[in-house]
């Protein structure tokens, strides 16, 4: 930062703030390009290769699905970093929260375009990382810290079992490629892991789009900034499990496992959240619930599954995200100037917020789903859809409208409550939020009322297209606000009446929802400790018996594991089953094989002997030596050298090291000799049968010739094994080295910060 | 440190010599036996003398750099040599080689990005052993 520190008032957040602006606005014109190539119905398909050896393309998806939440992912996100600029722009930290921002922006664009199911899965996990980086931004706040790791845990858990589910869909289909995957819904829906495909895949996005019994992170992850819940955690990111189970409506869904586990978990987390969202006092919260209900309903219309429903389902997507993310920025803004979002506390801020009111009103009257507002023609589509289904007809129809009346209440507490009445003393001094702050939500509000108005333009552009994308088939798609008095139309009616009197009595319901919620013994936070602290005990509990801190016991550990598990091994493949012609074999060896072996039996000999540790040490070196002296004989000199360099070496380390450590003197007697010794001998004996064994078959030299002939043609080298170190296998060579790296740096670490705090001299 | 006025001189020597037997083998590596893992361990093992005979003290003077900046540094030439390659469209970690001098009658010299990966190899055995042998010297 040129300007340097937060002393300096930086103008809208700086140039961080202008870049976090303009990235998202740019990718918004470049993507809104696609509209007409997709409203005519075209797929545009946008790649190039990455891994041409291995056939991994990074290519994006531009249906109307992915790009009508590319659309909203860039669009909403102008306007939200923008909003950033005013609300966190002299925050110390905003750059670096801008910089969690662009990178959960990548990840969620990624995961909506992405046409690789690995793809996918990567960026789904870069939304997850950077939700937890954003949920924890205020990272002083151990409130914070806990909902963002609890966050992390839940999605990243249903995140493992999605790359699960991914690489069995991938294995039933063949191919990784989505729009491949798109064509072979038959072929995967009969195929023998269809249903533990279905479950990996909804344990993704149940969790991310946190579904009952997965809803309880979503209200705690409100302890991020504003701008992140109105961004992430409810126009984005936990619609990311919608996209998933729209994905992969065409492919998994149209069966009755698929039908009832969406129907009743979107359902049931429908209504459980609304009645929830009834019994908060901080209106965050209320909106969090009501995005989980959202969020429920969602899911619920595209497991119901009909064209009517998946139509349904792609408005009220686009309806959610407009007011939502509209209202969340405009409590963020009540919040700033008044430094409250209680219900019980805000009065009467019209008179000196009137523009802030203005925007909240237009989403929130689209919450509540009254005409003209898109909002009235999502709730239309959900009734019609409902009361047309087949299947579990009174359960969605019920459940949308219990939620529809919550959600007019809900939408009364938000804006009506905190806006109208008499303003309190307290807030006399309160003005206006800046321009940079409440032109989002009106924006968005305004849109609410533009796309109820003119309700073609959606239609054409983003719910048409979505729609045929997600069924799976072209759906006449045809908004209107109002055609003729029939049963959606009445349903509506009796919402607005039946809203309207809840809202009246609505602090009586509250309490008498908290007193119930009080009483019921069933409670996911407290449960979800409860996990988490019998996992800690878990890990400790196998930390202080594995991980004892003594080195014996861990050698111990290792050596028994390979003797146990090798000889179970040799065992159980029958590999001992050979013949060995001991006298023949003894008859081949010369003079020098002798000699060798005669110098390492005795080198082995005199280390399990000796008193001394240095002798056993100086004794080690000598077995070292002679195994080098083996490699020469049969001709490996490039392995004999590091062999006898690396013994030299450990000789010299070791050396030094008991010459510095304290306590190591002479042996004193340990109780443990027989057992050790028991454990050498078996190890030996087991490494023994396995060398004798291996020598039992003939050895592929496939590997060799191969190595023989390309070696000096390909790689220009005649010694074989540095060839392959730096050449064929460079890869792993560069792996091994960054080990070596980080060993000695641990080393080094654990030498200098332990006992010895400052011991060099010349530091000092 | 051993006070012996036999190592001392010697080491004075040794140390020269090791150093240049290990360019010898990093450089010979890819046709003979050799090469920047040997190189690296024989490398260390000159200084290594040097401690034992003048003391880390010293011996840290006559690096110049600390033994864990070389063995970054060594990874951070192996990462370049392996990556390198893809802006010539080639896979990461594929050889790249010149031949100065004409190859037809074999008077010529190659180099290539195999070798700038093996002198990485020999910076971070050289570097990786050195930072242990020294911080454990450093404790009397």
């Amino acid at each position: 930062m040129a300007e340097g520190g937060a002393e300096v008032p930086r103008l809208a957040g700086g140039p961080a703030g202008w870049v976090s602006v303009a990235i998202p606005t740019a990718l918004f014109v470049w993507f809104a390009q696609f509209l007409p190539a997709v409203a005519a119905g075209q797929t545009p398909l946008i790649g190039f290769d990455w891994v041409p050896s291995m056939g991994i393309r990074l290519e994006m998806l531009i249906d109307g699905l992915s790009l009508t939440f590319a659309l909203l992912i860039t669009g909403i996100g102008t306007l939200v970093t923008l909003y950033t600029t005013s609300y966190l722009g002299k925050h110390p930290e905003y750059p670096r929260f801008v910089l969690y921002l662009m990178t959960f922006m990548v990840g969620m664009l990624g995961l909506v375009l992405a046409d690789n199911l690995i793809a996918l899965f990567v960026f789904w996990e870069v939304t997850t990382i950077s939700s937890y980086l954003l949920i924890g931004f205020t990272s002083d706040s151990a409130k914070s810290r806990r909902s963002a790791l609890q966050a992390l845990l839940v999605t990243g858990t249903g995140g493992l079992a999605l790359l699960a589910g991914m690489i069995l869909l991938g294995q039933a289909a063949g191919t990784y490629s989505l729009a491949e995957i798109r064509q072979m819904g038959d072929a995967i829906r009969n195929h023998d892991h269809y249903i533990p495909i279905l479950i990996l895949f909804l344990a993704g996005a149940f969790t991310k789009s946190a579904q009952f019994p997965f809803h309880f992170w979503l209200p705690n992850a409100m302890a991020a900034p504003t701008p992140v819940s109105a961004y992430l955690h409810s126009a984005t990111m936990v619609k990311g499990g919608v996209y998933l189970m729209a994905r992969m409506n065409p492919t998994l869904g149209g069966t009755e496992p698929w039908f009832w586990a969406l129907v009743i978990a979107g359902g049931f987390t429908t209504v459980f959240a609304s009645v929830l969202a009834i019994r908060q006092t901080d209106v965050k919260q209320v909106l969090a619930y009501t995005t989980l209900m959202a969020l429920g309903a969602l899911t619920l219309f595209i497991g119901a599954g009909s064209s009517d429903a998946i139509k349904a389902a792609m408005i009220f997507l686009v309806v959610h995200s407009l007011y939502k993310a509209a209202l969340f920025l405009m409590i963020g803004i009540v919040d700033h100037e008044t430094g409250s979002r209680e219900v019980a506390d805000l009065r009467g801020l019209a008179r000196k917020m009137p523009v802030t009111f203005l925007a909240g009103a237009l989403a929130a009257i689209s919450m509540a789903g009254i005409p003209p507002f898109f909002g009235f023609i999502g709730k239309e589509f959900l009734y019609k859809a409902g009361l047309e289904a087949e299947t579990a007809q009174l359960w969605i129809t019920g459940t949308i409208f219990a939620a529809s009346v919550l959600m007019f209440v809900a939408a009364g507490i938000a804006v009506a409550r905190p806006f109208l009445g008499r303003l309190p003393e307290k807030f006399k001094d309160v003005h206006e939020g800046p321009i940079a702050m409440w032109i989002g939500p009106f924006l968005l509000g305004a849109l609410s009322l533009y796309f109820g108005i003119f309700s073609d333009i959606p239609e054409i552009w983003l719910v048409g297209p979505a729609t045929d994308a997600v069924y799976g088939a072209d759906v006449s798609v045809d908004l209107y606000l109002f055609r003729e008095v029939n049963a959606a139309f009445i349903l509506s009616m009796i919402t607005f009446a039946v809203g309207f009197v809840l809202y009246l009595m609505h602090a009586r319901i509250r309490d008498a929802l908290a007193a119930i919620i009080q009483a019921n013994p069933l409670k996911f936070d407290p449960g979800w400790d409860r996990t988490l602290d019998g996992v800690k005990a878990l890990a400790e509990f196998q930390t202080r018996y594995l991980q004892s801190g003594v080195l014996t016991r861990y050698v111990f550990i290792i050596f028994a594991t390979f003797a146990a598990t090798t000889g179970f091994t040799l065992w159980a493949q029958d590999a001992l089953n050979f013949q060995l012609d001991i006298a023949a074999e003894l008859d081949g060896l010369l003079f020098k094989h002798w000699a060798v072996l005669v110098f390492i039996t005795a080198g082995a000999i005199l280390t399990a002997l000796t008193r001394s540790r240095m002798t056993a040490i100086a004794a080690l070196g000598v077995v070292g030596i002679g195994v080098a002296l083996l490699f020469i004989m049969f001709s490996a000199p490039d392995v004999a050298i590091t062999q006898l360099l690396v013994e030299t070496l450990v000789v010299v380390l070791v050396a030094v090291a008991m010459l510095k450590l304290p306590h190591l003197g002479v042996r004193t007697s340990e109780p443990n000799r027989p057992v050790h010794a028991m454990l050498s001998i078996a190890v030996g004996t087991v490494t023994t049968l396995v060398l004798v064994a291996v020598l039992q078959t003939d050895l592929d030299l496939r590997l060799t010739e191969y190595f023989n002939a390309t070696s000096y043609y390909e790689a220009f080298g005649s010694n074989i094994v540095n060839v392959i170190l730096v050449d064929f296998r460079a890869l792993d060579t560069f792996g091994e080295i960054a080990v070596v790296v980080i060993a000695a740096l641990s080393a080094y670490a654990l030498l200098r910060g332990t006992r010895y705090g400052a011991i060099r001299e010349d530091d000092t | 440190m051993m006070n012996s006025i036999i190592l001392n001189a010697a080491t004075r020597l040794l140390v020269a010599l090791l150093l240049l037997f290990s360019v010898y083998m990093l450089l010979r590596g890819h046709n003979l036996p050799g090469g920047g893992f040997i190189g690296g361990l024989i490398g260390s093992t000159g200084f290594i003398l040097y401690a034992i005979a003048q003391g880390p003290t010293a011996c840290r003077k006559a690096l110049h750099f600390e033994p864990q900046n070389i063995a970054m540094i060594g990874l951070g030439t192996a990462l370049a040599a392996g990556v390198y390659p893809v802006f010539f469209n080639d896979a990461f970690f594929t050889g790249q080689w010149w031949f100065i001098g004409d190859r037809a009658s074999g008077d010529y010299i190659p180099i290539s990005s195999v070798l700038v990966f093996d002198i990485g190899v020999y910076l971070v055995v050289f570097g990786a052993i050195l930072t242990l042998v020294l911080a454990l010297e450093d404790e009397v």
